[in-house]
């Protein structure tokens, strides 16, 4: 794997921001690809049925259609789709995939043709080897056809608004009656502990029972050694209330 | 910066929930053109959603919410920096498109001739030193007989050779000449090596079969033969051989201080009009193979084909020359 690949690309605007990317990984992409090929399977074998109709009225135009139609079907399966949806093919979207452009620009339709027109040459000699290759040891996990086109295949994010309810929902927090340690917290607390936290809460149904309790307890001496509160604040709280409890702080939500 | 962060989504939602209605908008109908009242509110929504996600920056935030509003600003981003028009497929515009862009690369084209002439003169110059090499160089059993042989054996021919099979193998010449295009173009990809390769291989048969038949004394056949289709096929593959140039070229970018993925956006859109007028003039030069080439004397006499491969030149030349001038 080449130094320092990564897994998602940062795009610094010229006002100053940045938003990022989540690259989609080789093996992500490679299953994206089965779906393809399943689905150009599907479609020239329906048309390949068809022509086998037609060759009853000519069978030199009826196999003449089907070469032709399996040509445009096999190249222009993924020209289309990424066109007309917005750098989706059927397999993209199973998969929550979506070429981007490289810069963070408007995807173009050069840039779709060319992207997939290098397929020949990223499938040699089988498989995909040399566009899997390519893709593994690129940095923005591009294969030839990415790089020649300037884009990125990015994981989809949902436009959803967010449900902060469910990380720090407006309800009485006891830690809140002590607004100067509160406040402690806040400062002291760092994005990466946090963002844990946030993470383990909104994954917390699918935990083992066991590994749960462990988590949050751990979690919650991290916190608690941050800021000690009076034993009142703390009282009857297991580990996962006391972490969700310190979250409200961070987040504002929440009574005192 | 710590900030309340129900406080803060409550004030900002309803400003996000507009820019994602104005970029859906603007995504579902690409050449709408927006209202100057519109392109300042798009500004102002798109500044407000940046200046939003900046203030995260300083706080760990609800990962869902830094990508929510990462997906907004990405996406007004693209809309408002992208410099280049959305595509607008019109045949009008294709069909100048491909002479223009053919016209922007004519040193890409020359050199696309020049390896292929390369070529050329290699396959003349191994049937030259020894004929056995025939063999070798061409392995396609119509042409392993001697030319002579050949020609008498068309001239012969009563029945229609192609009866029954000659829209099939049109087909199947259209899609294999296209491949091979196709495969010239993306080539380019390995700094022009490819493309290089593919082309002096090209030019190595051609030269060799014209060897062979000017030597066997049926140059005329030869011609009659090729020209019909070859005339526009040979100048497709050499296009598909300048588009893999011009490809390496903005990989390589020889003395070119334009960072490469400007280098390759810059001529992106040319190497698709030449791919695509490429196969475009491959299906012509396909359906010409299989309906009048593989006819000879008496069938078609000699001097009609020639004349009529002459012309297609004349007007292929006239038309990447001309057409398109401002």
């Amino acid at each position: 794997m080449s130094e320092g690949r990564a897994t998602s690309l940062v795009i610094e605007t010229p006002e100053g921001v940045e938003f990022s990317y989540d690259l989609a990984s080789p093996v992500t992409r490679a299953l994206a690809w089965l779906v393809d090929a399943a689905a150009i399977m599907a479609i020239t074998k329906g048309g390949g049925k068809l022509c086998e109709w037609l060759g009853k009225v000519n069978e030199d135009w009826a196999t003449a259609i089907a070469v032709i139609l399996y040509f445009v079907v096999s190249v222009g399966y993924g020209i289309v789709l990424e066109w007309r949806w917005h750098g989706q093919t059927l397999g993209k979207r199973v998969l929550g995939l979506r070429v981007v452009d490289a810069q963070g620009l408007r995807l173009q339709f050069s840039q779709v043709v060319l992207r997939n027109l290098l397929r020949v040459v990223d499938m040699l000699p089988i498989a995909y080897l040399v566009g899997g290759l390519a893709c593994f040891f690129s940095r923005n996990c591009q294969r030839l056809g990415d790089l020649a086109a300037g884009t990125i295949v990015a994981r989809v994010r949902s436009p959803q608004t967010p449900d902060l309810e469910q990380v720090a929902p407006a309800k009485y927090n006891s830690l809140l009656a002590y607004p100067h340690l509160a406040a402690r917290l806040r400062s002291l607390a760092s994005a990466e502990s946090v963002s844990i936290a946030v993470r383990a809460v909104s994954r917390r149904d699918g935990y083992e029972p066991l590994a749960r309790i462990e988590l949050f307890r751990e979690l919650a001496e991290y916190f608690q050694s941050l800021v000690e509160f009076p034993e009142a604040a703390r009282e009857g709280l297991t580990g996962e209330q006391y972490v969700m409890s310190v979250l409200r702080v961070i987040y504002g939500g929440g009574r005192g | 910066m710590i900030i309340d962060l129900p406080r803060f989504v409550t004030a900002e939602r309803a400003y996000w929930d507009e820019l994602h209605a104005v970029l859906a908008k603007m995504e579902a109908e690409p050449e709408r053109r927006l209202a100057l009242g519109e392109i300042e509110r798009l500004h102002y929504l798109y500044e407000r959603c940046s200046s939003d996600l900046s203030r995260l920056d300083t706080f760990a935030t609800e990962p869902g919410l830094r990508a929510f509003l990462e997906s907004l600003v990405s996406r007004a981003y693209s809309e408002i920096h992208e410099t280049r028009a959305p595509v607008k497929i019109r045949w009008k515009n294709a069909v100048r498109a491909f002479p223009r862009a053919f016209r922007r690369h004519l040193g890409a084209f020359r050199l696309s001739v020049g390896v292929t002439l390369l070529g050329c003169a290699f396959g003349w110059f191994a049937l030259h030193v020894d004929p056995r090499n025939k063999a070798i160089l061409l392995p396609f059993s119509h042409l392993r007989m001697t030319p002579s042989e050949r020609v008498a054996e068309e001239e012969r021919a009563k029945a229609d050779p192609l009866k029954g099979v000659k829209a099939s193998f049109a087909a199947e010449l259209m899609t294999h000449n296209t491949q091979v295009t196709v495969m010239a173009l993306a080539m380019g990809v390995t700094f022009g090596a490819g493309t290089l390769m593919l082309l002096f291989y090209n030019g190595v048969i051609l030269g060799a079969i014209a060897t062979d038949y000017i030597a066997g004394g049926q140059g005329v056949f030869l011609a009659g033969w090729l020209l019909p289709h070859g005339s526009i096929e040979i100048p497709a593959i050499l296009l598909g051989g300048t588009a893999g140039f011009v490809l390496a070229g903005a990989l390589i970018g020889w003395g070119d201080r334009t960072p490469r993925v400007e280098r390759l956006r810059a001529v992106s859109a040319d190497l698709v009009a030449i791919v695509a007028g490429a196969a475009a003039l491959l299906i012509w030069a396909a359906i010409v193979e299989s309906f009048v080439s593989q006819y000879h004397q008496p069938v078609i006499p000699y001097g009609l084909k020639i004349a009529f491969g002459l012309c297609e030149l004349a007007a292929l030349s006239f038309y990447l020359g001309w057409v398109g001038r401002e």
